[in-house]
């Protein structure tokens, strides 16, 4: 086999493994979906973060906004502090709530955010001053087993 | 007396291993010494991509196809039990980009890359061919192993990605086409799942460290093989073994590193 051909032939073997790397990185992998606009930072505290992970979506109506940048613990107030970046062509009234839900019953967790009626809205660097923190399944079955316990005493007076 | 000539034995053993580690490690460094220089000459390491990627690229295929299609159905038969059949593409992706393309690639190259680059070498050498060329001044080091060495390092991240990007398709001709998932929830599930540089991107350092270790070894078997037929015959499966077993040890190890950490 002459020289060109070889080097043609392995021409169209690198182009195969590139597109290859191309289609795993665009068709299968988030590179399209990756948040490459400004962003804009915002934290809360909650009580109890429960599972939520660096790069948890924050979702807002359902869609998805911005993401978890940073999970620290504040050591005075004893309180998870979630950093979350957010895009900035979605603003949100200064007044707006955070939740931290469930996808699906036993789903990765997400932050919801739930637009208030601020004229004002959130800056960067700002704090989100209403949180609601994580449902902890542990302690809602207790809750229920506690209640529960609670009738059957109540029943036999 | 007995015990002291046991003992004897054991230190013999441990300082051949040793000796043989070294040697190896040796050969390695010389090896990379070698790649700037055989860098230009390129069109050495052309002919050695060719002959180590081109020709493996119909198995690499094939089985990324096939395995694309029992991970689809094998896949399917559990999710559906819980419900969560759509997220099959999910799955199919997650498993071959991170484990089984590199390592199954990695698996496969030993056994038709590394095979015949040990072979080559060794009847080379047999034929007292790298021998000819130091008396003629010519490094073999250089012109025979550094492009073969650079040749495996290039081909084999482009194989894993081929097996990978062909092994989803064949989970998706399975569990879209076949099955009939929805194609939406198939790759939407896949997309939210799999990411650019913890997913794809380590994949591709794996198969770059399983090639290195695969090339290497198969090269070094080769160079040290006994220049006899028997010889050639016990490298070429000592270079399947080793790579395969060094292969599955390092994946091991690199997963632990990688995966591991909760993020």
């Amino acid at each position: 086999m002459s020289k060109k051909a070889i080097e043609t032939l392995v021409g169209v073997f690198v182009l195969f493994g590139f597109v290859a790397i191309g289609y795993l990185a665009l068709k299968a992998a988030n590179l399209t979906s990756f948040a490459i606009g400004e962003t804009y930072m915002v934290s809360a505290k909650f009580d109890n973060i429960g599972g939520l992970k660096v790069r948890s979506p924050v979702r807002s109506a359902g869609v998805t906004v911005g993401r978890v940048k940073e999970i620290t613990f504040d050591n005075h107030t004893f309180q998870g502090v979630v950093t979350m970046e957010l895009e900035a062509k979605f603003q949100f009234p200064k007044d707006t709530s955070a939740k931290i839900l469930t996808a699906g019953l036993l789903g990765d967790q997400y932050i919801g955010l739930e637009p208030g009626g601020d004229d004002k809205n959130l800056a960067s660097g700002d704090t989100i001053k209403m949180t609601q923190s994580a449902v902890v399944l542990e302690s809602l079955i207790g809750q229920a087993l506690y209640n529960k316990a609670a009738e059957g005493s109540e029943g036999k007076k | 007396m007995s015990v002291m000539d046991e003992l004897a034995a054991l230190g013999v053993r441990a300082l051949r291993t040793l000796r043989g580690l070294g040697h190896s490690a040796f050969f390695f460094a010389e090896l990379l010494r070698n790649v700037p220089l055989a860098l230009r000459r390129f069109y050495l390491v052309v002919a050695q991509i060719h002959a180590i990627g081109n020709y493996s690229l119909i198995i690499i295929v094939a089985s990324g196809l096939a395995v694309g299609f029992v991970l689809g159905l094998q896949g399917y038969y559990t999710l559906t039990r819980y419900g969560a059949a759509e997220s099959l593409g999910l799955l199919v992706a997650l498993s071959l980009v991170r484990e089984l393309g590199p390592v199954v690639t990695g698996l496969l190259f030993a056994g038709r890359a590394g095979t015949s680059l040990t072979a080559e070498i060794g009847l080379m050498k047999a034929g007292e061919q790298l021998a000819a060329m130091e008396m003629m001044a010519i490094d073999p080091k250089q012109r025979v192993f550094a492009p073969r060495f650079i040749g495996g390092l290039i081909a084999m991240p482009l194989l894993a990605a081929m097996f990978s990007a062909v092994g989803i398709f064949g989970g998706y001709v399975v569990g879209v086409l076949m099955i009939g998932i929805d194609s939406g929830q198939f790759w939407s599930q896949m997309q939210n799942g799999v990411d650019v540089f913890d997913d794809v991107g380590n994949g591709m350092v794996k198969s770059v460290v399983f090639g290195i270790a695969c090339t290497f070894v198969a090269l070094y078997q080769g160079y040290e093989a006994t220049a006899t037929p028997e010889g050639v015959a016990q490298a070429t499966t000592r270079t399947v073994v080793i790579s395969s077993l060094s292969v599955l040890l390092l994946d091991f190890v690199l997963t632990a590193v990688m995966f591991s950490t909760p993020r």
